[in-house]
């Protein structure tokens, strides 16, 4: 394995590659029976809450709808005994302005490529998704050493999940911190406050549209190392990479 | 369930002490405002704590002192610029930052780094828990009142950095790290001082022990005091030493098939059913004991051949999703990483860090505990404000 070819196959069903689009996920297979009987539990308990699952060589995911959010988490919880949270988070999947070379920041700035077929514009990972933002979480049962991820779809303009704090009470932080970063509200939290920035601050620094001040008043130093290569387009391949 | 009564007055009161009063008396109790820079913060966390007499009646950690942003910035470096910035996160560990990021960037590349790079990996890895947890020892001597450890503490962290420096040319921060193997390998030498330097770890593993286990004014400040019940430090995301004090057997390095080389080291994960102050340091500090071994061990096993494999010489990682997680000396450590197959960085970083979830148990823990005990507790759960902040 030390030598592999450099460039990694697209559609190799690998923990990355995102193969919802082309492919049925339930093709690949899951890996391992308690990860099958969790998927299919979460299925059976939740019905039409129950959208879609994607397994990796190592994870499962599941998408449920945001009115089953904390149904969700209470099958795993008090049913499937996944009874520690690791995370609670969100993502934003708004094409942010290009950020990988001339980064100049455009609020307004529209998705530049369809990147997809699906109902909405937003591109979404694992497991799909319809809406720009999504709330996503693991919990894990630490003694048969198996995990879950879960995700939920949060809406476009005024993201929303129902709180999991009722049931796991660590939820608290991450889904302040949540709050703070991507302004998804959560109901039933018992108070969505600051974690890291003061009282006073504004807009959601995590959201994709929110410029990165530092950036704009000064350019990245590190531009000049990531300049493109004479004639590139695709990555260049060479023997080692030693210029450091 | 509904939200306990409890948790919910905490959250009433946190707010109305958001006046930046730093000492306030009022006629049922007294609101003491912990830090941000105290000592027993090992940084700028700021704990409020409402008192009644000695006793507390809730308390707030304030974090965010020291927020940087870290996965807003992922987003705009590339994927080697990345691991400059997550050294900064436990910056007591550094190197056990970069690993599952490699880790991540390389399972979604597709690249498996050799053999040799794999265990001087862990190799560093378990020397950045032996820095990280020895100075946990000594300082948590500290916090009781006993200075002696933290200079023996001190004195033997050096020689783990300087090892450490040696190999990478960073006491600190390493940034060593590559996608698809390390920057270097191991300096003439160093294998036969590491060699040493294990063995001095572990006298002063010795040493910590004859000055504490069994020292009454230690067992008496931390045995019995901030108990943590398994089922709660499972609902709060508790891991690592502070889970396994509890009684959980959970470690990453043990349960999950890693690329890393912990799968060819002999080691025991150690338990403490008691879930006090005193249960959390002990298994930090059979920790630091069992890396001493898994460093050897994997030293002694060191197989030749290349230190990195063949990589692009422009990372582009394809458009993918993934999780890695490792065992930190502070606990679960794991990135989400999330790529567009744009040559940028990642399209989101999700960090999650185990501080974060350590401290988030501090308003349940603190409940109803005396004064002094709070500084143990602090002291016991082990957090660091990188970690937390990021």
């Amino acid at each position: 394995m030390s030598r592999l070819a450099p460039e990694p196959e697209p559609g190799e069903p690998e923990a990355g590659s995102v193969a919802t689009e082309s492919e049925p996920p339930a093709e690949t297979p899951a890996p391992s029976p308690r990860h099958a009987e969790i998927v299919a539990t979460l299925a059976e308990a939740l019905g039409d809450g129950f959208i879609e699952h994607h397994y990796s060589a190592r994870e499962a995911w599941v998408r449920v709808t945001p009115g089953s959010w904390r149904e969700t988490g209470r099958v795993c919880k008090e049913r499937l005994g996944l009874t520690y949270l690791c995370f609670v988070s969100a993502i934003d999947w708004k094409q942010a302005p290009d950020l990988g070379a001339e980064k100049l920041w455009d609020p307004e700035a529209e998705p530049t490529e369809d990147r997809g077929d699906g109902p909405g514009r937003w591109v979404t990972g694992l497991a799909g998704g319809e809406t720009r933002f999504q709330v996503f979480a693991r919990v894990a049962d630490v003694i048969g050493h198996v995990g879950l991820f879960l995700k939920t779809d949060a809406g476009d303009e005024d993201p929303r999940a129902e709180s999991w704090v009722p049931l796991f009470r660590g939820a608290d932080w991450h889904e302040r911190e949540t709050w703070e970063m991507y302004g998804v509200e959560f109901d039933g939290h018992p108070g969505l406050r600051h974690l890291y920035l003061p009282g006073e601050f504004e807009g959601f620094p995590l959201r994709k549209d929110f410029p990165l001040l530092a950036r704009e008043v000064k350019p990245w130093p590190g531009l000049v190392n990531v300049e493109g290569l004479p004639g590139e387009d695709e990555p260049t391949e060479s023997g080692d990479v030693g210029e450091e | 369930m509904s939200v306990s009564e409890r948790q919910r007055a905490a959250y009433v009161a946190a707010q109305a002490a958001d006046v930046r009063v730093h000492f306030e008396i009022e006629a049922e109790g007294m609101t003491l405002n912990i830090g941000p820079q105290h000592p027993a913060t090992h940084g700028t966390l700021r704990v409020i704590v409402r008192l009644d007499g000695e006793q507390v009646v809730w308390a707030d950690p304030v974090a965010g002192y020291m927020h940087r942003g870290y996965e807003k910035l992922c987003e705009v470096r590339d994927y080697a610029q990345v691991t400059t910035l997550i050294n900064r996160i436990d910056w007591l560990g550094s190197f056990c930052n970069e690993v599952p990021f490699i880790l991540a960037a390389e399972e979604l590349m597709g690249i498996e780094a050799p053999p040799r790079a794999q265990y001087i990996r862990t190799v560093l890895f378990e020397m950045g828990r032996v820095a990280n947890l020895t100075l946990f020892l000594g300082d948590m001597a500290a916090q009781v009142g006993a200075l002696t450890p933290v200079f023996y503490a001190f004195r033997d962290r050096e020689y783990v950095l300087n090892l450490i420096e040696a190999a990478t040319g960073g006491r600190f921060h390493p940034n060593f790290d590559r996608i698809g193997g390390l920057k270097d390998d191991l300096p003439k030498g160093w294998i036969d001082e590491a060699h040493l330097v294990m063995r001095k770890i572990r006298r002063f593993c010795d040493e910590i022990d004859e000055l504490l286990i069994g020292n009454r004014i230690f067992e008496e400040r931390c045995r019995g005091i901030g108990v943590i019940p398994a089922d709660v430090a499972l609902e709060y995301g508790l891991s690592g030493a502070n889970l396994r004090a509890s009684g959980i057997d959970y470690d990453i390095r043990r349960d999950e098939a890693s690329p890393l080389a912990w799968k060819d080291a002999e080691f025991k994960v150690w338990t403490h059913p008691d879930g006090d102050s005193f249960a959390r340091y002990w298994v930090r500090q059979q920790e630091v004991r069992e890396a001493t071994r898994i460093v050897e061990q994997l030293l002694d096993g060191l197989p030749s051949g290349p230190i990195r494999a063949k990589t692009p010489a422009r990372i582009r990682v394809p458009k993918g999703e993934t999780w890695v997680h490792t065992e930190n000396p502070l606990g679960e450590m794991g990135y989400y990483v999330v790529s567009d197959g744009s040559p940028g960085g990642p399209f989101r970083c999700k960090i999650r860090t185990p501080s974060f979830s350590n401290v988030s148990i501090v308003p349940w823990v603190l409940q109803g505990v005396y004064v002094p005990d709070v500084i143990t507790i602090l002291a016991s759960l082990y957090f660091i404000l990188g970690d937390i902040d990021r």
